[in-house]
């Protein structure tokens, strides 16, 4: 009997702030008609796919007990490149006016390809260089964040072709493109996470990095692979992101690698390292977003549903630090 | 004046599910050094939580030179005259030595409210109480400069110049040379002379023999006894430890048959030449070959730049006839070498994982389809096979590895590297910190290996072990192999010559 109510205990603990955002949501719903409607949950989907795509990137650098705080940057770098090269052939401000109708594939290969680049030198300053990540990618952030500037010249970039912004915001069966994207990755990721040698050899440098090396794991490379296919999880995100909103700035992206952060860990996912699904990944990106979605509903200002995500954030953290030292 | 100087009595604790401490108690006589012993999980470490409010106890009484104490924590506990020196000291490495010792009691000069440390106070007092411990250092230095026992001298320093009447030491031994283990004895004569007890927390039998006035046994959460050290033999105390008989303390070999050399090292140098340099040795299918040493004499070193975790000047390593390349321990691993560290906790275990996913790690290639997806089925059947083969007591195979005792967290990486099956498996101090009973079933593994073909390197410091199970043993000093010497003529007497030698 003891035992079991400590149990209950400790799964409120354990999930309270997700708890306590439910009900949040739970009140929401009550106190507003069209809060729980088809379009407004439509509407939450569409906007968690994008970020959960980052989330998954963000979440492997941190079950290593890293971090990527270039994540946001990058994917506004690729909804610029993206951008600029799906341009309607007649459009004013058309930034490579030369250009003709491009294959939309080939341009997100181009996006990834270019994101990679810049995951990979992540990487490469992470694992051989051994810079803190929170460091090595801070520098990354404002390097991204210049590339970005000198490439658009700081001009917003629209008039995009149907076909480009057709990818995002299409429907098959009345489902978002978006959310099908988002679960086909979902669910290689999934993969990637729990039945490949890449994902035990993850978990196992975030349980203890000396310990994996002596039991055979490269975990430079291991780190240098996290890094990159986070940076193309990034990329993907970008592109659609930019296909979603019909055009792009400079500022696309900007702190969406905090969000990122702040969902991983509601999920579960430990900064401490060596701990983190992809169910909650999912699970802290849909709540995160239902919390904004309240907070528009019941009409709070936006400057301080700033402050009410702040404080969820530190909380989240704070909880999760609390888990650990119980451990011990 | 009572009788004793600490009385616990009829202590109990429980945790959810468990019973870790059932009616313990322990008697310690002034100026006495009484040693507490018990396999690893009998309730020492509780015990003594308890003692310094770490934890609060169910039931049970502490009574300190007779009088009733109610201790909150381990800062109240100092102040009642009881102090811990921990098996893992946890000191300020950047600060001075005089700062560590006064660490939040710095002595100070008031102006006003206004308090200024004072620093020539604080050196003085700290150099009397040093020369207390017989520890000749500038108390402005900073601590890191000290070696392992000498930070351990410091602790004593600084729990004497509280004025503790009962000192814990909790395996103090664990990292010392031989000479500083004479060293820490005479200190800890010394105090006993004085009148302090202190409690003392080993399984080194020989060590308990010569310092020890008293012992008190526990075993499972539960109190056994308590004997004066002269009236009780080695035989009895390790019977009242695992609660059955061991007859032998080592598995008996039966002439495993020496197969061809599989491992040749050739002229091995450090990177750092005063590491190691110029080591040579070969080593045989189905032979268990010892390394013995003083701690610090490059043994860990010269293993671990053979498997790849340090780099090498010059020389070669040969498996199985051919030369290879070594750059990390991946190279290794495929070459057919595994190697259990000696820091289980540091570069052992994966804490946070699983006891399935700590045993698969390194084998992961054996179990791919197509290259890509991990046979789930495929771990799962070596990883059942392993854990019931070395009987690691765990209550699934999802168990966290840090929830388990040392004995069987040792064991699930001995499970690791038999997943992997290699030719040569080096064991660095493989029995630390284990209890009789298990050490008894890791060389039960060891010797099975050795009949398996496989070759087996061993480490030890504990002299005893080393000449008990290996067939060979080969000698280091200040990083040069200095001799060899075989099963049969080697006693403790002539290693250590050869571990002295210069």
């Amino acid at each position: 009997m003891n035992t079991k109510s400590l149990d209950i205990k400790k799964l409120l603990l354990d999930n309270g702030i997700i708890i306590v955002l439910l009900l949040l949501v739970l009140f929401t719903g009550i106190m507003k008609d069209n809060f729980f409607s088809a379009n407004n949950l439509r509407n939450v989907l569409v906007n968690v796919a994008p970020r959960v795509i980052i989330a998954f990137g963000v979440s492997a650098c941190l079950i290593t007990k890293g971090t990527d705080l270039s994540a946001g940057r990058l994917v506004g770098l690729s909804a610029c490149i993206a951008g600029t090269l799906l341009q309607n052939k007649d459009y004013a401000n058309k930034m490579f006016p030369n250009l003709g109708d491009m294959n939309i594939f080939l341009v997100l290969l181009i996006s990834v390809a270019i994101c990679a680049v810049f995951g990979f030198i992540n990487g490469v300053v992470v694992a051989h260089l051994n810079v803190p990540a929170f460091i090595g990618t801070l520098g990354m952030q404002l390097i991204v964040y210049g590339v970005c500037l000198v490439y658009t010249k700081a001009e917003p970039i629209g008039g995009y072709r149907t076909a480009y912004t057709t990818v995002a915001t299409g429907n098959f069966l009345k489902i978002p493109y978006l959310f099908i994207y988002a679960l086909i990755i979902g669910f290689i990721m999934w993969f990637v996470f729990n039945k490949t040698r890449h994902g035990k050899y993850m978990y196992a440098i975030g349980g203890n990095e000396a310990a994996a090396e002596v039991s055979g794991v490269n975990v430079k490379k291991t780190k240098i692979i996290i890094y990159t296919s986070a940076a193309v999880l990034y990329a993907v995100a970008g592109f659609l992101l930019g296909a979603k909103s019909g055009g792009s700035s400079v500022n696309m992206g900007a702190s969406y690698e905090l969000e990122a952060i702040a969902a991983c860990t509601i999920g579960g996912v430990s900064v401490n390292g060596g701990i983190g699904r992809i169910s909650g990944c999912v699970i802290g990106v849909l709540v995160f977003e239902l919390l904004k979605s309240s907070m528009q509903f019941l009409g709070i200002k936006p400057d301080f549903q700033f402050i009410v995500q702040g404080i969820i954030i530190v909380v989240a953290i704070a909880l999760d630090i609390r888990k650990y030292i119980q451990k011990k | 004046m009572s009788e004793y100087r600490l009385e616990m009595r009829g202590v109990s604790k429980s945790f959810p599910g468990v019973k870790a401490l059932d009616n313990i108690h322990l008697n310690v006589r002034p100026g006495s050094v009484h040693a507490l012993m018990g396999e690893n999980g009998a309730g020492k470490s509780t015990l003594m939580k308890c003692l310094f409010g770490i934890y609060t106890m169910d039931t049970g009484e502490v009574y300190v030179d007779g009088e009733k104490m109610n201790i909150l924590n381990p800062d109240d506990a100092l102040h009642k005259g009881l102090a811990m020196v921990h098996q893992e000291l946890q000191p300020v490495p950047a600060r001075s030595i005089a700062e560590n010792m006064f660490l939040g009691r710095y002595p100070t000069i008031n102006f006003g409210p206004l308090k200024v440390i004072d620093h020539k106070k604080m050196e003085s007092e700290a150099s009397k109480w040093l020369k207390e411990v017989k520890l000749n250092v500038n108390p402005n230095e900073l601590l890191q400069t000290l070696s392992i026992s000498q930070m351990q001298s410091v602790e004593i320093a600084k729990a004497v110049s509280m004025g503790a009447k009962i000192i814990i030491l909790d395996e103090p031994t664990s990292s010392l040379t031989e000479n500083e283990v004479s060293g820490l004895f005479k200190i800890i004569r010394e105090l006993r002379q004085k009148g302090v007890s202190l409690i003392y927390i080993s399984h080194k039998m020989a060590e308990i023999r010569e310092i020890a006035d008293d012992i008190t046994i526990m075993r499972d959460g539960t109190y056994v006894g308590t004997w004066e050290v002269k009236d009780i033999s080695d035989g009895e105390i390790i019977k009242q430890m695992v609660g059955r008989e061991l007859s032998n303390i080592y598995p008996p070999k039966n002439d495993v048959e020496k197969g061809e050399v599989i491992l040749k090292v050739d002229n091995l140098t450090s990177i750092h030449e005063n590491i190691f340099r110029n080591c040579s040795f070969e080593l045989r299918r189905g032979e268990i070959l010892g390394f013995g040493g003083l701690v610090g004499a490059g043994r860990s070193e010269l293993m671990e730049a053979v498997f790849g975790l340090r780099s090498i000047k010059s020389g070669k390593v040969y498996m199985k006839g051919k030369e290879q390349t070594i750059a990390r321990p991946k190279d290794a691993i495929k070459d057919g070498l595994g190697m259990i560290t000696e820091d289980r906790r540091g570069t052992g275990i994966l804490g946070c994982l699983s006891i399935a996913d700590n045993v698969a790690i390194s084998s992961l290639n054996n179990y791919l389809i197509a290259g890509i997806a991990l046979d789930d089925g495929k771990i799962k059947k070596v990883v059942d096979e392993n854990v019931s083969k070395l009987s690691i007591k765990t209550p699934s195979n999802k168990t966290l590895i840090q929830s388990l005792s040392g004995g069987n967290q040792q064991k699930v990486i001995i499970a690791r590297w038999l997943a992997n099956n290699p030719d040569v498996l080096i064991m660095d101090e493989p029995t630390r910190g284990i209890d009789v009973g298990a050490k008894y079933e890791i060389y039960q593994i060891m010797i099975n290996l050795a009949k398996q073909g496989k070759g087996i390197i061993m480490i030890s410091s504990e002299m005893p072990e080393l000449i008990g199970m290996s067939d060979r043993i080969i000698v280091m000093c200040n990083g040069e192999i200095t001799g060899e010497v075989s099963e049969s003529e080697a006693t403790q007497e002539n290693i250590m010559s050869l571990a002295t030698k210069f």
